[in-house]
């Protein structure tokens, strides 16, 4: 028998959206990046963003997460408290807060979500000593216990992130994000640069780790692979604007918009 | 015709002014680096151009100048401070500590406790304690600003990872008044304590940096450190040779090419004024005697 009170409460915590959008545009000089952009993500949910370079995916994304100010439109993001706040009024604390404990991002390239120099353990232990954890024993087992789940080798977490491989290096920024139980991320291409092999890893452990933590996901990519394995719901951009939208096998078996009819026969069939 | 040929204390007024009001920012928010246009002093960068600025704009005609550089009184450097104040503000200088009023030092605290009626100046080479892990000025003053000091505690954490203990020994991270982080500049750890809750006024500064800071008197000063890895300071298991006092801080000192060394009190004046009072070590000149009591 499952509790009926907090079957009650966890069902509306999941119909309440995360992270809400309306109408963002962003523009540099006269040059619009995004236009006229609006969704909601679910807790929960994995939204890819799909499109070629220049199409605004990745400006989106850092509006998005609050890195840059967007020309129009609001972000509205609920807090842990439960609590729903635009992005533009939190304070730059708050901010960078909520970036660190309730927010992961994973950068398409590790070196600038990492610290190169430093131990692979310091680099998952970082988040937990920002919010206050003082105890060396505790941070490191918790550090080993995160590499254990992204299946790198526990005698490695002495070693500087600049001694592993690509792969390698995408999965310890992983657990670096997931360190303080977030419960959104977002991902830049975050299989870019890796090779096949590699990559199919990757998905799996992305995969079954959204799956576990319950996390929303926001993973902008160029690679309808990805989008097809990870995500739930699609939006399909160009030029700026969302062209296409909708729940992901329904784009990809059965687009509507010719430039994604484009995109999904230019992939080689298997 | 028979202006002299420097201002009291070598800096114009204007200059001390500006540095003045620099060092009561400073006081003001303790820990905090306040930026100040630092002047070119006739000496290199690197030899104390932060701490004789400050020590010019504090002078009186009426203070007595001790310059210690690495405990000692007698170095190049401490003597070619000292001169200089002597020289262009004509101050009475001093190498007893109890006697200063103003101290400028260089990678010491001196063992003498200071009083209420004393300035401790620090020379201080670089004094973001975020540097070597935030190499990017705008991103450190954000994380002092925010008080976001995580990264400090990577530093420790790294140390303990590699050493199995925090082998920081010198330039220990301190957080003042419980808010800003601070490099007390390369000072000995085993300093740390002296500067928690000192009666005496203490300022740091950094020259080629452009920075002030302080720690007014009676403010806490504390090292960070992790719950299970506690903060401690360090000192060589020994007496000194000379003076045979076993609470000061000792350089060691190699002595042949046959293992032999001999560690002595850091702080000369110290030791002088133990070795003056009748304390004898193992080395000195008049012969050893064991203190009563103690086991042989």
């Amino acid at each position: 028998m499952v509790d009926q009170g907090s079957a009650n409460l966890d069902t509306l915590e999941n119909d309440q959206p995360l992270l809400v959008a309306q109408s963002l545009s962003k523009s540099f000089g006269r040059i619009a990046a995004c236009r006229d952009v609006s969704f909601a993500l679910y807790p929960g949910e994995v939204l890819a963003i799909v499109g070629e370079s220049g199409s605004g995916k990745s400006t989106l994304l850092q509006m998005l997460s609050g890195q840059l100010a967007p020309s129009g439109g609001h972000v509205s993001y609920r807090m842990r408290d439960g609590v729903t706040r635009d992005l533009t009024t939190l304070g730059e604390a708050e901010r960078r807060f909520l970036f660190r404990t309730d927010w992961g991002f994973v950068h398409q390239d590790p070196a600038q979500g990492l610290r190169m120099a430093v131990s692979a353990g310091a680099n998952v232990g970082e988040r937990l000593m920002a919010v206050g954890w003082n105890h060396y024993g505790r941070i490191r087992e918790t550090a080993s216990d995160w590499l254990t789940r992204v299946e790198i080798d526990v005698a490695r977490i002495d070693d500087a992130p600049r001694t592993y491989s690509g792969g390698m290096r995408q999965r310890l920024q992983i657990a670096r994000n997931l360190v303080t139980e977030p419960r959104l991320v977002f991902m830049d291409e975050p299989t870019g640069g890796l090779d096949v092999s590699v990559q199919a890893r990757l998905l799996d452990l992305v995969r079954s780790l959204v799956a576990e933590l319950h996390l929303a996901v926001i993973i902008v990519t160029h690679d309808l692979a990805v989008a097809r394995l990870l995500s739930h719901r699609v939006m399909v951009m160009k030029g700026g604007r969302v062209i296409e939208t909708g729940l992901t096998d329904q784009v990809l078996d059965d687009p509507r918009e010719p430039y994604t009819q484009l995109l999904v026969s230019s992939i080689l069939p298997p | 015709m028979n202006a002299p040929a420097y201002n009291f204390a070598y800096l114009d007024e204007q200059t001390k002014r500006m540095i003045r009001r620099a060092i009561l920012k400073a006081i003001a928010i303790p820990g905090y680096q306040v930026p100040f246009a630092s002047r070119e002093m006739p000496m290199p960068y690197g030899w104390g151009t932060g701490g004789v600025q400050v020590t010019a704009a504090i002078l009186g005609p009426r203070d007595v100048l001790k310059v210690i550089d690495q405990g000692s009184d007698d170095t190049t450097n401490a003597i070619s401070i000292r001169k200089f104040f002597a020289k262009t503000a004509g101050v009475a200088t001093t190498t007893a500590t109890g006697e200063a009023t103003v101290i400028q030092t260089r990678h010491r605290i001196p063992e003498t406790a200071l009083n209420e009626n004393q300035l401790l100046v620090y020379q201080v080479p670089i004094p973001e304690p975020l540097r070597f892990l935030e190499p990017r000025e705008t991103e450190t003053r954000r994380m002092h600003a925010l008080a976001e000091y995580g990264l400090m505690h990577v530093k420790l954490y790294e140390d303990i990872a590699r050493f199995g203990h925090i082998a920081t020994a010198y330039a220990y991270p301190v957080k003042v008044n419980a808010r800003y982080v601070m490099d007390p500049s390369p000072t000995p750890k085993f300093d740390n304590p002296k500067m928690d809750n000192c009666p005496a006024l203490q300022l740091f500064g950094a020259g080629r940096e452009k920075r002030i800071y302080a720690i007014p008197p009676y403010t806490e000063v504390v090292s960070l450190d992790f719950e299970d890895h506690p903060f401690e300071p360090y000192r060589f298991n020994a007496p000194c040779a000379l003076c045979g006092a076993e609470d000061s801080y000792l350089d060691e000192i190699v002595t042949d090419d046959q293992g032999g060394r001999m560690f002595v009190c850091s702080d000369t004046d110290y030791c002088e004024g133990r070795q003056a009072a009748g304390h004898h070590g193992s080395l000195s000149a008049a012969p050893y005697r064991e203190k009563a009591g103690s086991h042989g």
